[in-house]
């Protein structure tokens, strides 16, 4: 798209987007970072992500800032009116995503070196898939590719299943040995925020083909297995 | 029928309440291939649009693009300048107004046309409105036309601010209520049409909020059709909007679609400010 007559217009937007996209870089290695602190029963590292959370706020805070004044000053319209609605949300999704990580972070720190290492392995092989979903869903906000964003859109329901199945495992290793249950249940607690990021991502891919598209995804149009129960 | 001028009996002018998407369900005017000429030069190129009665249409574009030669038209303005040439069918009701057998004259009482100026009689604010009424004989007594001034003043919104001193010139008043004054000479003639050529561009933001305020009223009641510099202005007040460029209507949608989601390169790099 070629530039605005008003240059600073320009600017504006690009500054914007780049915070948004430092954000979803921030989030994308708490996500990890977080997983692989279970994995590994590495409470120095979980702390670190803890610590990372407060920049993610005031990133956010900072492109609320910006949007707000762009719209008072300039008025976007067309594509620059949906592209400043689309970032507005979408960094109240990456605040959302920075707080569920932060919150593994906080809930690793509760477990000690007695909790089973295929029950840590199983939330960290949860994390791949979802950072992944975060990464294609930001590589598609930066390339503007509405296809890929409905991509990851399509997809989530992967993330579900890999939920669903985590959380059988983890109950059969809380049903084989009792003194698992508190350190299950914490785990359970970690794969449901996992699940949660990944429902941010598919949020995230519905503003990235607005803007793009102008045209809304539906929601109950998205590949969907039956709910089962959980 | 005679479906042009005032039509006498009909002092209940038409009819309210009508919302949004009735509005939007069928045109009052019908324009098929509109061409303007001035002398050699062409101006305005085929341009093909209907305008919806009980919804307001923005004319957008840049300076020159023909929004204005366009409006002109829709009561046959064009006529009085010297080398005008239009071309093409413009209906309302089923009639043509380009024929020959329209009376241009009893075409702009059905028609009536605000301008970027206030441009009130140099009269009382009371003949002002008066005025119109009296040369149509559509009022047969004094008690009649004092109804018709206060009900045209009260629609435009300037009665409260007027009532008691309806012998002062009309000029002295402030820019905003002189231009509420011409909507109200306007609408004295009950027109079915009322055409708006930037309407407040001459006007402080308050006045200016005034008469978008008092067009959304109208809206209710007539078919307005604005030509507007402000895109601002255009996505306020109007449900469907129009866009030219050289002279060439580009796309036309509702106001909606238009502001957020245009299907044309050239609207959206016009509304976002990327145009030349």
């Amino acid at each position: 798209m070629s530039e605005h007559i008003v240059s600073a217009f320009t600017d504006e937007l690009e500054k914007i987007a780049a915070d948004l996209m430092r954000m979803g870089g921030i989030v994308e290695t708490m996500i990890l970072d977080s997983c692989t602190a279970v994995d590994r029963n590495n409470h120095d590292m979980a702390r670190d992500v803890i610590t990372r959370d407060p920049e993610v706020d005031r990133l956010e805070e900072e492109v609320e800032r910006q949007i707000v004044s762009l719209i008072a000053r300039r008025q976007p319209m067309a594509h620059d009116l949906r592209s400043v609605f689309s970032a507005l949300k979408t960094a109240g999704e990456l605040e959302r995503i920075g707080d569920l990580s932060k919150n593994i972070g906080k809930r690793t720190l509760m477990l000690d070196e007695s909790v089973p290492v295929a029950m840590r392995h199983g939330v960290a092989r949860m994390a791949r898939p979802v950072s992944l979903q975060l990464h294609m869903v930001l590589d598609a906000y930066a390339t503007g590719n509405a296809e890929a964003a409905k991509t990851v859109w399509e997809s989530d329901d992967d993330i579900d299943q890999h939920y669903n199945s985590l959380f059988r495992e983890m109950l059969t290793y809380m049903i084989e040995d009792p003194r698992t249950i508190s350190a299950g249940a914490h785990m359970l607690f970690m794969a449901k925020n996992l699940e949660r990021i990944g429902d941010h991502c598919t949020n995230i891919a519905e503003f990235i083909y607005f803007q793009i598209t102008g045209e809304y995804l539906i929601p109950h149009e998205r590949p969907k297995t039956p709910n089962t129960g959980i | 029928m005679d479906t042009v001028g005032p039509a006498k009996a009909d002092l209940a002018l038409t009819g309210e309440g009508a919302d949004k998407t009735q509005a939007l369900t069928y045109p009052r005017i019908d324009c098929r291939n509109v061409s303007v000429y001035y002398d050699d030069k062409q101006a305005v190129f085929d341009v093909s649009l209907a305008i919806h009665d009980r919804a307001v249409t923005a004319l957008i574009g840049p300076s020159g693009c023909g929004k204005s030669t366009f409006l002109r038209c829709l009561n046959r303005m064009n006529d009085t300048i010297e080398g005008a040439k239009v071309t093409g069918d413009i209906f309302m009701e089923g009639e043509n107004i380009n024929s020959p057998d329209v009376d241009p004259v009893l075409l702009r009482s059905r028609v009536g046309m605000v301008f970027q100026k206030p441009n009130p009689f140099p009269k009382s604010i009371y003949d002002n409105i008066a005025y119109g009424p009296r040369i149509h004989g559509m009022v047969d007594s004094r008690e009649d036309l004092d109804a018709v001034v206060e009900k045209s003043l009260r629609r435009a919104g300037l009665w409260e601010e007027v009532k008691d001193r309806l012998s002062q010139p009309g000029t002295s008043l402030s820019g905003g209520q002189q231009q509420r004054l011409c909507i109200a000479r306007a609408i004295a003639v009950r027109p079915e049409v009322i055409l708006m050529d930037e309407p407040c561009s001459a006007l402080d933001p308050i006045a200016t909020a005034r008469i978008e305020e008092l067009i959304d009223e109208l809206r209710k009641r007539y078919c307005i059709v604005i030509v507007t510099h402000s895109m601002q202005q255009a996505a306020r007040v109007s449900q469907r909007t129009a866009f030219f460029h050289l002279g060439n209507l580009v796309e036309m949608g509702d106001t909606d679609q238009i502001f957020t989601n245009p299907r044309e390169r050239r609207t959206e790099d016009y509304i976002t400010g990327r145009f030349g």
